[in-house]
C-alpha cells in the first residue's frame, strides 16, 4: 500500500476529532474540571495546564518526527534519502533524548510537589469567613448530609454558602465510595469506619453536580447529588425553612435510609445527637468512642474538629 | 421433589435474563458440535495425543493464542453490550446488575484472560527459536501453565451462565467483595479462576527466564540477544516478583469469604484499605509484564521493515530493566484519592513520572531505526505505526494522571478510562496483533492476507481514537466510571454516542481480522523460504511451521542479528566468487511484493561492498534464500521431552478443586485436591521423560522442506 494512501487515511482519522473539536466546543460550559467555581478547583486547571504544556515539549516533537521519518524513509526504487542499515548508536544523540526528558520531568515534579502540599484535601482554606462543618455519609445507594452547626440533615443534596469554606467531614455506612463535586475541586474517598477531611469553597452561588466516584453495588450510578452554594441570606433563609417544615430524622430513620436502595431529594429538621460520631466508631471494639482520623500531615493547625474525636493518627 | 430441584437449578443456573438464555444455547449448540465433529472425523486421539498432552512450546503457544482470541470475541462482546447500554441516556438495555457483572468480566478476561495468553503464546512461539534451542527450559511446566490457564479461565467464564459472574469490578476491593455485599458466588469464581490461572503465569516466568538465561546459542551472549528476548526478560523477571503478591492477597479474601477471617472487612479489626494497596502492587507491575514484551516485539519489526539494526541497543536493555525495576515503585497512585497524606501521594507522584523516562527514550530509539532506514509498510509495521502514535499520547495522559493533585480531578472518571486503554489497546493490542502478523508465517507458513489486514488494522486505529477521545472529554465533564446509565441533564450523550460507534468499529476491525484468518488458511500461498520478511534473527534461518526440533543443529553466532549477517555474508562469498548466475538461480518462491533485500550499502564500510563482478544492481534485485542452516554445532540425534497427560489432568484437577469450593461442597473440592496431590505423586515416579530423533530422521525432515544438511 503506497503512502499517500496511508497520509490520506491518517488525514481521514484526525478529521473526526477535529469536527468533534470544533463542535463540541459550544458545550464549554458542561466541562466541570475545566470550568471550576471555587479556589481549589482553579488551582487543579492551573495545574493540569501546566503538565499538559510541559508535556506538548516532548509529545508534539515526537508525534511530527513520527509522521516525518515515516514519509522520508519509505522505501521507493527512486528514494534519493540516505540508508545506513548499520548506523545503531550516536552519544551525542542519547544524551538529548535522556536529559531533555529528565529535565522536563523534573520541572514537573517541583510542581507537582509543591501543590501536592498545597492542595491536600484535608487542609484547611484561607478565608475570610468561618468554615462551616458538614458532614458526609456515604450509604448504598444515597448520600446523606449532616450540619451540626445549624443541626439540620437533608438526602442527595447538600447546601452552603458562597465564599465560605466547606469542612467536609466524610464517612460511609456502606461500601467504599468516593465524594466528587467535579467543579469545585477533587474528589475523597469515603471509607468506613473512619472520617475524612476534605476542604471546598464555591466562588459563586450555582448548582454543581455532585457524585459518587468510586463503585460501591447495583445502583452507584443512582449516587448523584446537587451541590447547591447560595448568598449567605438565601442559606440562612433555607436553613430556617427547613427546620420549620420538614421532618426530624429519627435513629429508626436513620436504620431505613442505611437500608440498600435510592431516594429523592429530603430534608429533615434533626437528627439524632452523635451519628455521624457513631457512624464512624461503628466498627470499635468496646465502643470507647475513639475513631481513626485520616488525613494529611498538616491537617490540624488551624482545623476545627467535631467534638468526639479524641485520638488523631497521622499519616 | 420437583420443587427441590426446581429450587437448586434457579440458584445454579443464571436466569431471569434472555441474553444470558441465549449464551446458554450458544454454549450448548457449540459444545455438542465440537463433540460430534470429533467423533465424526475420529480425532479424539488425535486430539489427545498432538494437542492435549503435548509439551512442544510451538504447539502450547498455537493454544495459548487460540484461548485468547476467543476471550478477545468475549471480552469485546462484552465491551459492545457496555456501549451499546451507555450509547443513549436513562437506557434499559442491561439491568444494573447485569451491567456491573459485564464490566468486571470485562476487565478480568481482558488482562489475565486475553492479554497473559497471548504473551505467553508468543514467548512459547518465538522465544526459543529466537535463542537457538530446541524447547524451553521446563517443557513439562510449560504444558502444565498453559493448561493452568485454561482450566482457570474456564472456571471464571462459566461464572455468567452457572452461579452468577463476579460483579464488585476487575479487581473486588472490599468491603464490597465481602460476604456481607458479595453473598453469591461470583465473587469465588473470580477467586478461584485466577488463583488457579495464576500459578500457571508464574511457572512461565520461572520457565523463561531459566530459558534465556541458560538455553541461547552458544556465542549469543546476552548483549546480542534479539531485543524480545531481553523484553521477555523483564517481563519474567516482573511476574516471578509481582504474582506471589496476587496469589497472596486472593488466599487472605479467600479465608476471609470461606473461613470468616478478618483481613479486609469492616469488622474484627480489618482493613479494606490493606487489600487496595496490596492487590495494586500486584495490579502496576501486572500491567508492565503485558506491556514490556509488546516493546520488544516493536523492536524486532521496527529493524526488519526499516532494514537497519535497531538503534541504541544498550539504552533499549537499560530501559526495559528501569522500567521494570520502577513498576514495583508507583503503586499508590491508583488511589491517591484514598487520603493517604501528601507526603505519600508526592512520593508515587515522583516514581510514577519518573517511569515515562525510560519509556520516551525507547520511543526515540525506535524513530531513529527508522531514520536513515528503508521502511515498507507491511501490516506488522502498520501496526507499530499505530502503535507510536496513540501510545505517546496514552502516556502523556498518564503523566497528567501522575500529578497526584491533578488526580484528584481525574480519578475513577471517563479521563482515567481513556488513558488505561489508550496504553493497553494502543501499546498492548497493537503490539501483539503486530508479533502475531509479523511471526504468523514461521508458525504456520504462510502469511495473512495484506489487503484484509490493511482494512482490520485502519477500522481498529480509527474506531480506537472515535471510541476513547471522546471519553477524555467525558472525564473532563465530570462522568465517572462504572456507571450504568446517565441522565439528559448531564449533556454526555452525544459523546456517548460516539464513542459507542468507535466500539462497534473496532468490533468490526476484529471481525476482518477473522475473515482475514479464514481467507489466508484458504487461499495464501506457502511460504516455502522460512524467511518471507527478510529477517534479522535466528527463527527465520529455519523452515516454516519450523520442524519439531526447532534446529537440526545447534547454530553457533557471534553477532547481533546473527541471520541477516549470516545472509550478508552469503551474498558477499557468492559475489566475490562470481557467482553471480548462482545468485540469479536462488529458487526463489517469495512473494513478489517482497522488497530486495539490501546488501549493506553503508558507505563507511567499504569492506562490506560485494566484489568485483557483480553491480549494485544485480546485488539488489537478488534476494538471497539460502537454503541451508547457519554453520553450527555437528549434526547428531537430538534429545526430545516426551509428551505426558499429565498437565491435563491436574489442572482439570485444579478446576474441579476449584469449583467444590466455589459452591462449598467440599465432596468435589476435596477430591478435586486429592487428585492435584495424586498428579504430583504420579509425576515424580515417571521416568520415561525423553527420547531422541535420530540423524537420518533429521536429514528427511530438513529435505522434506528443502533444506541440506
Amino acid at each position: 500500500m503506497n503512502n499517500r494512501t496511508r497520509g490520506f487515511r491518517r488525514f481521514a482519522a484526525a478529521l473526526p476529532l477535529a469536527a468533534m473539536t470544533v463542535l463540541l466546543s459550544g458545550c464549554m460550559d458542561k466541562f466541570a474540571v475545566l470550568d471550576p467555581k471555587g479556589v481549589v478547583g482553579k488551582q487543579q486547571l492551573d495545574l493540569i495546564v501546566i503538565t499538559t504544556l510541559l508535556c506538548a515539549v516532548i509529545i508534539v516533537p515526537v508525534l511530527i518526527m513520527t509522521f516525518v521519518i515515516a514519509w522520508r524513509y519509505r522505501h521507493r526504487p527512486d528514494s534519493k534519502a540516505e540508508y545506513r542499515p548499520n548506523w545503531a548508536h550516536s552519544p551525542k544523540l542519547e544524551i538529548i533524548w535522556w536529559t531533555i526528558p529528565i529535565v522536563i520531568i523534573a520541572i514537573l515534579a517541583t510542581v507537582t510537589v509543591r501543590y501536592t502540599y498545597k492542595l491536600e484535601p484535608s487542609r484547611p482554606l484561607a478565608a475570610d469567613a468561618k468554615p462551616i462543618v458538614i458532614q458526609v455519609t456515604s450509604l448504598d445507594w444515597k448520600w446523606l448530609f449532616q450540619y451540626p452547626e445549624q443541626n439540620i440533615a437533608t438526602v442527595n443534596y447538600v447546601a452552603f454558602p458562597e465564599n465560605v469554606p466547606v469542612q467536609f467531614e466524610l464517612t460511609s455506612d456502606a461500601p467504599m465510595n468516593s465524594f466528587w463535586i467535579p467543579q469545585l475541586g477533587g474528589q475523597i474517598y469515603t471509607m468506613s469506619g473512619m472520617a475524612m477531611k476534605l476542604h471546598l469553597m464555591a466562588d459563586e452561588p450555582g448548582t454543581y453536580m455532585g457524585s459518587g466516584a468510586n463503585f460501591s453495588g447495583k445502583d452507584f450510578a443512582k449516587m448523584r447529588f446537587d451541590a447547591r452554594a447560595m448568598t449567605r441570606a438565601e442559606f440562612d433563609q433555607w436553613v430556617q425553612n427547613v427546620r420549620a417544615a420538614a421532618p426530624p430524622l429519627t435513629q429508626a430513620g436513620y436504620d431505613e435510609l442505611a437500608e440498600p436502595g435510592t431516594m429523592p431529594e429530603q430534608d429533615y429538621s434533626s437528627f439524632p445527637e452523635g451519628l455521624f460520631e457513631r457512624t464512624v466508631t461503628k466498627y470499635i471494639k468496646g465502643g470507647s468512642g475513639h475513631g481513626h482520623h485520616h488525613g494529611g500531615s498538616d491537617a490540624d493547625a488551624a482545623g476545627s474538629d467535631t467534638g468526639a474525636m479524641t485520638e488523631m493518627h497521622h499519616h | 421433589m420437583l420443587d427441590k430441584i426446581k429450587d437448586f437449578a434457579s440458584e445454579f443456573f443464571v436466569t431471569g435474563d434472555p441474553l444470558i438464555y441465549g449464551a446458554d444455547v450458544a454454549i450448548a449448540l457449540t459444545i455438542i458440535a465440537v463433540v460430534s465433529v470429533l467423533t465424526y472425523f475420529k480425532k479424539w486421539r488425535w486430539l489427545w495425543r498432538e494437542w492435549l498432552t503435548t509439551v512442544d512450546h510451538k504447539r502450547i503457544g498455537i493454544m495459548y493464542v487460540i484461548a485468547s482470541l476467543l476471550m478477545l470475541f468475549r471480552g469485546g462482546v462484552d465491551a459492545l453490550l457496555m456501549r451499546t447500554q451507555l450509547a443513549i441516556p436513562n437506557n434499559e438495555f442491561l439491568s444494573p446488575e447485569h451491567y456491573n457483572a459485564i464490566f468486571t468480566t470485562h476487565g478480568v478476561i481482558m488482562i489475565l484472560f486475553m492479554a497473559m495468553p497471548l504473551m505467553f503464546g508468543l514467548f512459547n512461539l518465538v522465544v526459543p527459536l529466537q535463542l537457538g534451542a530446541r524447547d524451553v527450559a521446563f517443557p513439562f511446566l510449560n504444558a502444565l501453565s498453559f493448561w493452568l490457564f485454561f482450566w482457570g479461565a474456564m472456571l471464571f467464564n462459566m461464572s455468567f451462565v452457572i452461579g452468577g459472574s463476579p460483579d464488585a469490578g476487575w479487581l473486588s476491593y472490599p468491603p464490597l467483595s465481602e460476604l456481607s455485599h458479595s453473598p453469591g458466588v461470583g465473587q469465588d469464581f473470580y477467586i478461584w479462576g485466577i488463583q488457579i490461572s495464576g500459578i500457571g503465569s508464574l511457572a512461565t516466568g520461572i520457565n523463561f527466564i531459566v530459558t534465556i538465561l541458560k538455553m541461547r546459542a552458544p556465542g549469543m551472549k546476552l548483549m546480542k540477544m534479539p531485543m524480545f528476548c531481553w523484553s521477555v526478560l523483564s517481563s519474567c523477571l516482573t511476574i516471578i516478583m509481582a504474582f506471589p503478591i496476587l496469589t497472596v492477597t486472593l488466599a487472605l479474601l479467600f479465608l476471609d469469604r470461606y473461613l470468616g477471617a478478618h483481613f479486609f472487612t469492616l469488622d474484627g479489626g480489618g482493613n479494606p484499605m490493606m487489600y487496595i494497596n496490596l492487590i495494586w502492587m500486584w495490579g502496576h507491575p501486572e500491567v508492565y509484564i503485558v506491556v514490556l514484551p509488546a516493546f520488544g516485539i516493536f523492536s524486532e519489526i521496527v529493524a526488519t521493515f526499516s532494514r537497519k539494526r535497531l538503534f541504541g541497543y544498550g539504552s533499549m536493555v537499560f530501559a526495559l530493566m528501569c522500567i521494570a525495576v520502577l513498576s514495583f515503585t508507583t503503586w499508590a497512585h491508583h488511589f491517591f484519592t484514598m487520603g493517604s497524606g501528601a507526603d505519600v501521594n508526592a512520593f508515587f507522584a515522583l516514581t510514577t513520572m519518573l517511569i515515562a523516562i525510560p519509556t520516551g527514550v525507547k520511543v526515540f530509539n525506535w524513530l531513529f531505526t527508522m531514520y536513515r532506514g528503508r521502511i515498507t509498510f507491511k501490516t506488522p509495521m502498520l501496526w507499530t505505526m499505530g502503535f507510536i502514535p496513540c501510545f505517546v499520547v496514552g502516556g502523556m495522559t498518564g503523566v497528567m494522571l501522575s500529578v497526584a493533585p491533578a488526580d484528584f480531578q481525574f480519578h475513577n472518571s471517563y479521563f482515567l478510562i481513556a488513558h488505561f486503554h489508550q496504553v493497553l489497546i494502543g501499546g498492548v493490542a497493537f503490539g501483539y496483533f503486530a508479533g502475531l502478523y509479523y511471526w504468523w508465517p514461521k508458525v504456520f507458513g504462510f502469511k495473512l492476507n495484506e489487503r484484509l489486514g490493511r482494512w482490520a488494522f485502519w477500522l481498529w486505529n480509527i474506531g480506537f481514537y472515535v471510541c476513547f477521545m471522546p471519553q477524555y472529554a467525558l472525564g473532563l465533564m465530570g462522568m465517572t466510571r462504572r456507571v450504568n446509565t446517565y441522565g439528559w441533564d448531564t449533556g454526555w450523550w452525544e459523546l456517548n454516542f460516539v464513542s459507542t460507534i468507535g466500539g462497534f468499529l473496532m468490533g468490526i476491525g476484529f471481525l476482518f481480522q477473522v475473515w482475514q484468518i479464514l481467507h489466508s488458511i484458504k487461499f495464501m500461498e506457502r511460504d516455502t523460504t522460512g524467511d518471507p520478511w527478510g529477517g534479522r534473527t535466528l527463527e527465520w534461518s529455519i523452515p516454516s511451521p519450523a520442524p519439531h526440533y526447532n534446529f537440526a543443529t545447534t547454530p553457533v553466532v557471534n553477532s547481533a542479528d546473527a541471520w541477516w549477517e549470516e545472509k550478508l555474508r552469503r551474498e558477499r562469498e557468492a559475489a566475490s566468487a562470481g557467482k553471480r548466475e548462482w545468485l540469479e538461480a536462488q529458487d526463489w518462491r517469495a512473494n513478489a511484493e517482497l522488497t530486495p533485500q539490501a546488501p549493506n550499502l553503508d558507505a563507511t564500510r567499504p569492506s562490506q561492498d560485494p566484489g568485483a563482478g557483480a553491480t549494485q544492481a544485480s546485488m539488489s534485485d537478488a534476494p538471497p534464500a539460502p537454503q541451508a542452516p547457519l554453520p553450527g554445532l555437528p549434526l547428531e540425534p537430538i534429545h526430545m521431552p516426551r509428551n505426558s497427560g499429565i498437565p491435563f489432568v491436574m489442572s482439570l484437577c485444579w478446576f474441579t478443586a476449584g469449583f467444590g469450593f466455589v459452591f462449598d461442597w467440599l465432596w468435589i473440592a476435596i477430591p478435586g485436591l486429592a487428585g492435584v496431590a495424586a498428579c504430583m505423586l504420579v509425576h515424580s515416579f515417571r521416568y520415561k521423560t525423553d527420547y531422541y530423533i535420530p540423524v537420518d530422521e533429521i536429514r528427511r525432515t530438513e529435505a522434506a522442506a528443502g533444506r541440506v544438511v
